[in-house]
């Protein structure tokens, strides 16, 4: 039972670190600051996510399963409402009101 | 080990870079960003509470101090820019600092093995106390006449703000005014935002007593929180000249000092408690005194007063 | 499981270091301004990696604060790059 939630653990965390990977590289090679916006936030939360299921696996008790769930709603939460703010003032000529 | 190796060279790189920025705006970026991987070193040695606090205050508020200063010298950045001091001045500023960073160094590395510590005497005694944090057992009763003087300065540092208004708008609104757009982005964000920030800061208060957290952290929780509400627009600083406010500000403070003249009448020395009560009486010193100390800190980060009082 | 979940912690804090470069370097301030967006989620990958790895589950609500913490000074940013276009920069 423990050797089965280490692999799932195991499998999770590497999907999530991959998806890092993708983000950068996308933050890195994209050209314009819109399109690196793009690659940061989806990318990234997205590997924040399956790192926090892979985590889900090893915690003990449902409190903290919770709380690590939370952690990752909240990220979630400011990340797509922030994430507006800052193309709008990468937008040519924009500012955000 | 490796992973210790590469945050501390991440950490070292990005503040050479804050140093070095050209620009204000990226500097302030740059301290923040410092602060938040500071805050996962302290996590790596262990110290869950100082990082909370480096999170909170070393980052955000002071990210936000950082960025009112920045907003003030947008009109002289130009000129700033161009003027560089002389070579001999450089060179005096980068011996002095290499000074200073070689004796904290030598300091840390001779230090005896192990550590000269008072650990194992906080755990003994901690149980008088009521508390099963240590760290909270050290601020809060070991050495709370500390914590009550660090909230003095806060007052003393509001009023040190307060007294740069000039004399027009003395007892006015901290701070310009913004204004709301009800169907904006940013009034959105700070509607799903806030209620969740005031949740955490009361968790951090509330857990603080067994858990890494206290009233510094929560008190900047909640102070950030109402900045973020006043940057949309959704609330106006009240004019600093209200009796409320002051009572606000002034209530922690006062309750703290109580407590602690009483503590000759209760167990014979200031600021001592009596065992049954400690840990009461610690919660009826933290409440007032988080919700002071967030007062004064959103209070500091509005900066002072800018518009007149309307009266 | 220590020793991968710290290795894993490695890899994303190696990330948030390669994105840091090339977000500091990028010129204009919406791209400076990113900068607490990436901490504020690869940071706290990273952040809570370490923590299981060290076995210290308190430290969780540090992953909480920089949460919120990194949403806060990316509007506080916002606001401040929006002065300083409105001013004529």
């Amino acid at each position: 039972m423990s050797l089965g939630l280490d692999v799932l653990t195991i499998l999770a965390v590497c999907a999530g670190a991959f998806f890092f990977l993708a983000g950068t590289v996308g933050l890195l090679r994209f050209p314009d600051a819109l399109c690196r916006l793009h690659a940061l936030t989806k990318a990234d939360n997205l590997g924040l996510g399956l790192i926090v299921l892979g985590l889900l696996f090893q915690v003990e008790g449902p409190f903290a399963a919770l709380k690590l769930i939370s952690v990752w709603l909240l990220t979630l939460l400011a990340g797509a409402t922030v994430t507006q703010l800052i193309a709008r003032t990468a937008r040519p000529g924009g500012t955000p009101e | 080990m490796a992973f210790d190796t590469g945050l501390a060279v991440l950490v070292l790189g990005v503040a050479v870079w804050t140093i070095t920025a050209r620009d204000t705006f990226a500097a302030v970026v740059g301290f923040v960003a410092f602060g938040l991987l500071l805050a996962l070193v302290w996590v790596r040695l262990a110290a869950p509470d100082v990082a909370l606090t480096e999170a909170a205050i070393g980052s955000g508020v002071t990210g936000g101090l950082l960025l009112g200063a920045h907003t003030h010298l947008r009109r002289t950045e130009t000129a700033a820019a161009g003027e560089l001091p002389g070579a001999a001045l450089r060179l005096a500023a980068a011996v002095l600092c290499a000074m200073v960073s070689a004796g904290l160094a030598a300091i840390v590395l001779l230090l005896p093995e192990p550590a000269p510590t008072l650990a194992p005497q906080v755990a003994a005694n901690i149980a008088t106390t009521g508390l099963g944090n240590p760290v909270t057992a050290v601020l809060m009763a070991y050495r709370a006449v500390d914590t009550l003087l660090e909230t003095v300065v806060l007052l003393l540092a509001l009023l040190g703000i307060w007294s740069l208004a000039p004399d027009r708008v003395w007892g006015g609104f901290p701070g310009p005014h913004h204004d709301a757009d009800p169907q904006g982005v940013l009034t959105f964000a700070a509607q799903l935002l806030v209620p969740v920030g005031i949740l955490v800061g009361v968790h951090i208060i509330w857990d603080g007593s067994v858990a890494p957290g206290g009233e510094f952290q929560a008190a900047t929780i909640l102070a950030a929180m109402w900045i973020l509400a006043a940057m949309v627009g959704l609330v106006d600083a009240p004019p600093v000249s209200r009796r409320w406010l002051r009572i606000l500000l002034v209530a922690g403070p006062a309750v703290f000092f109580a407590i602690g003249l009483a503590g000759f009448a209760m167990a014979g020395a200031f600021l001592a408690y009596p065992p049954p009560y400690a840990k009461l009486l610690i919660l009826t010193i933290e409440i007032p005194l988080t919700l002071s100390i967030a007062a004064t800190l959103a209070l500091l980060v509005a900066g002072p007063p800018e518009r007149a009082p309307q009266r | 499981m220590a020793d991968f979940l710290l290795a894993a912690a490695g890899f994303v804090l190696a990330m948030v270091a390669l994105g840091l470069v090339r977000i500091l370097r990028g010129p204009g301030d919406a791209d400076r301004i990113m900068a607490a967006q990436l901490l504020g989620t690869g940071g706290i990958a990273a952040l809570l990696l370490l923590v299981e790895a060290m076995s210290v589950p308190a430290a969780v609500d540090v992953a909480l604060i920089l949460a919120l913490l990194a949403a806060f000074v990316s509007v506080a940013f916002v606001k401040g790059a929006a002065r300083t276009e409105a001013d004529g920069a």
